[in-house]
């Protein structure tokens, strides 16, 4: 379970979204720098603060690669596999490691000091082949060079990332990942201002039949309610400044009947996927 | 002759551009000031006049998607910026993050602006844990300056950023699966209609844009239309990041206007491909869009143009392979990548992309039948169009387009159980960007 400082920053992800769910993610990030994995512990606690079930928070918790069913080491090694670094000999690279500290994919050392795993696209193709540990990257690393990084990472030695500070391990970076900053002030980074429920508008205020556009909005509101009724805590005053019409043109023209084949053509591609 | 731009790039070359500090010295905020002073819709007009598309992958006009933001509904407008960049050979918002973090924020405020907005989120992919540190700091000044936040500069205008980190999953890129997982669920392609712009991010009228296109933003209005409209094409406009990689001498991001040819940012910026090898295969926009050959290495890099070549612009990501290098080997790593990434919702997607990767690996390891192009094209058109999203429409991309360019290598497979002579499994060296004039990222305002 969450020591009671981290309870508190938990409690202070869920108050910063407008509807509360939205902190399962960052919270997750959380259970695992707490517990170094996903732990039942941590669902029922996730479950718990966000009034979900068991089952909800599992699901979620078992969709996304970064969180991880079984405890990892101090640091994650990820060789990024994805084509664009296999010609520069990403493939060698994965090999040279597995073999070298003995285990697999999403594989731990007996010593517990690195987890290895493959991972893509980690978006630094122009420095192919990319290792990162603990998701910051080195760049260009040649299969010896990735061995040597790794016997520095299990030695307690990082070397200085191409990209990043030398981590101190996994689970720092885990609470960085929750959006709480860095774990040590002494990292760079602080802890964004972030915005807290109290500021933000009201999601769904008057979303009921006969509210302003509730013809258009029948299907979240008829699918999605009982969570957005949680999320009030102010007015809808949240409006547009003095002198701004609705676009009346535009703002209107999603009604019609081409616009929704128009805008489905925004969505031909993963986009940046 | 065609030349290089440095719009997005500006500062990529000093070593304090993503400070607070060094951005106002190399002329931030010049495109808010100027934002703060308008009138919403005429800030809408301006993009829309512009013609700025988004550069996500589909290119669809930023400001007409702006404009369909229902503003009646008595709810709140929602900006989410799509930073979950993921497609295979993507790295432009990557490193625009990192090294210009303050023009993100910038459009933000001004997309905000326009959309009478006052929360925005960006959604980070967990991986970029780097460019979450540049825009943590990057935050954090904005707040304490009061360039984020309450009566921003004076403005009367209040706005507030979160960062949201992902825990990756590459389908939180589409926009929808984006919201889901933002909303704390299982990022999975929602129906449309409704349309975000009506109901998105808690049923609320949303605009969910990529990062390369809202950080283009304030330079319009830092500028003007005219000026933007004068690089790329008439459909096409403004400058574009090209994420360029593989087997060339220079790989990197590069700007260049719309419509610049591939070769032209291949030899001129990456110094072509390394020696010895020749163009045999490439993406335009990431390993979802259609594959070419070296044959349309002239074309010109925007939208009509590369669609008339058979493809998609996609995220530009150019993804360069030689004549030494296997065509089939490289779909079958793209289909695994797809495999796994399927996020379950649609039976065509989900299994479809198994099958795909079984029957790959099946022709690479020497076992394959020639009635496996058969399979391999009816599977693939079973998949194309019978998914909720894009991705689908993606993984089959490489597996069609290369059976159309390159089905004598499929063939001589199956035919010889191995592949053809002069194949390599890799280029033997690794990238080097020992040739680049762009600063070591580093943290703070540490140079």
């Amino acid at each position: 379970m969450f020591s009671p400082e981290l309870k508190e920053k938990a409690q202070e992800l869920v108050d910063r979204y407008p509807v509360g769910r939205s902190a399962l993610l960052p919270l997750l990030h959380l259970v695992q720098h707490q517990d170094g994995y996903i732990t039942d512990d941590g669902i029922t606690e996730c479950a718990q603060l966000l009034k979900l079930t068991k089952a909800e928070v599992n699901a979620v918790a078992t969709f996304y690669s970064m969180y991880k069913r079984a405890p990892l080491g101090r640091h994650l090694v990820s060789v990024c596999t994805n084509f664009a670094c296999q010609v520069r000999g990403a493939g060698e690279v994965y090999q040279r490691l597995h073999e070298h500290l003995g285990v697999a994919h999403n594989e731990t050392t007996s010593d517990s000091a690195v987890t290895l795993e493959h991972a893509e696209c980690l978006g630094n193709c122009d420095g192919a082949p990319i290792v990162s540990v603990d998701y910051f990257n080195y760049e260009c690393l040649s299969p010896d060079a990735a061995v040597d990084l790794v016997d520095r990472v299990i030695a307690g030695d990082v070397p200085p990332p191409t990209r990043g500070y030398p981590s101190g391990g996994i689970r720092d970076m885990q609470y960085r990942l929750a959006g709480l900053g860095p774990v040590d002030a002494a990292q760079p980074g602080a802890i964004p201002d972030q915005a807290t429920a109290a500021d933000a508008a009201p999601p769904v205020q008057d979303s009921g039949p006969g509210a302003p556009g509730a013809v258009d909005a029948a299907e979240p509101a008829d699918t999605k309610p009982a969570e957005f009724a949680d999320a009030d805590g102010g007015g809808a005053e949240r409006r547009g400044p003095e002198g701004m019409t609705p676009a009346s043109g535009e703002g209107s023209s999603e009604r019609d009947p081409e616009s929704p084949g128009a805008a489905r053509t925004q969505d031909q591609e993963p986009g940046d996927g | 002759m065609v030349e290089p731009v440095k719009v997005l790039t500006k500062r990529y070359e000093l070593a304090d551009g993503h400070t607070l500090q060094g951005f106002l010295d190399s002329g931030g905020f010049a495109g808010l000031r100027k934002a703060l002073d308008m009138a919403p819709t005429d800030i809408i007009q301006i993009v829309k006049d512009a013609g700025l598309r988004g550069r996500g992958g589909a290119g669809f006009p930023t400001g007409v998607k702006w404009g369909f933001v229902t503003q009646d509904l008595g709810k709140p407008i929602y900006l989410v910026v799509n930073a979950d960049e993921g497609e295979p050979g993507t790295f432009k918002d990557r490193e625009l993050m990192e090294r210009d973090p303050f023009l993100l924020l910038e459009g933000m405020v001004i997309s905000g602006r326009a959309l009478n907005c006052h929360r925005s989120f960006i959604f980070l992919r967990g991986e970029y844990l780097w460019p979450g540190v540049k825009l943590e700091e990057a935050i954090d000044e904005a707040y304490a300056s009061g360039w984020l936040g309450k009566d921003i500069q004076g403005s009367g205008f209040d706005f507030d950023v979160t960062l949201h980190y992902g825990a990756g999953a590459y389908i939180c890129g589409e926009e929808t699966a984006l919201l889901d997982a933002l909303e704390g669920r299982r990022g999975q392609p929602r129906l449309r209609p409704p349309f975000p712009a009506v109901a998105g991010l808690y049923a609320s009228p949303t605009v969910v844009n990529n990062v390369e296109t809202i950080a283009t933003v304030p330079c319009i209005l830092e500028r003007d239309i005219e000026w933007f409209r004068s690089m790329g094409t008439e459909k096409s406009p403004g400058p574009k990041l090209f994420s360029v990689s593989g087997e060339v001498v220079r790989p990197g991001n590069y700007e260049w206007p719309m419509g610049t040819p591939a070769r032209t940012i291949l030899e001129e910026s990456c110094g072509g491909m390394l020696p010895g090898r020749d163009l045999k295969f490439w993406t335009p926009g990431g390993s979802s869009t259609p594959l070419l050959a070296a044959e349309h290495a002239e074309v010109a890099m925007d939208f009509e143009s590369i669609a008339a070549a058979g493809s998609l612009l996609g995220t530009a990501a150019m993804m360069m392979f030689s004549n030494k290098t296997s065509v089939v080997a490289a779909v079958l790593n793209w289909m695994r990548f797809y495999e796994h990434e399927s996020c379950g919702k649609c039976t065509p997607c989900r299994e479809g992309t198994f099958w795909l990767s079984q029957i790959l690996q099946r022709i690479l390891d020497g076992r394959g039948r020639r009635e496996d192009l058969q399979v391999l094209d009816e599977v693939c058109d079973n998949i194309f169009g019978r998914s909720f999203c894009a991705l689908a429409d993606g993984a089959v991309s490489p597996v069609k387009s290369s059976l159309q360019y390159f089905r004598d290598e499929y063939e001589y497979l199956i035919d010889h159980g191995r592949q053809p002579e002069g194949l390599e499994a890799h280029a033997g060296v690794v990238a080097s960007n020992a040739g680049s004039d762009r600063p070591p990222s580093v943290a703070g305002g540490v140079a």
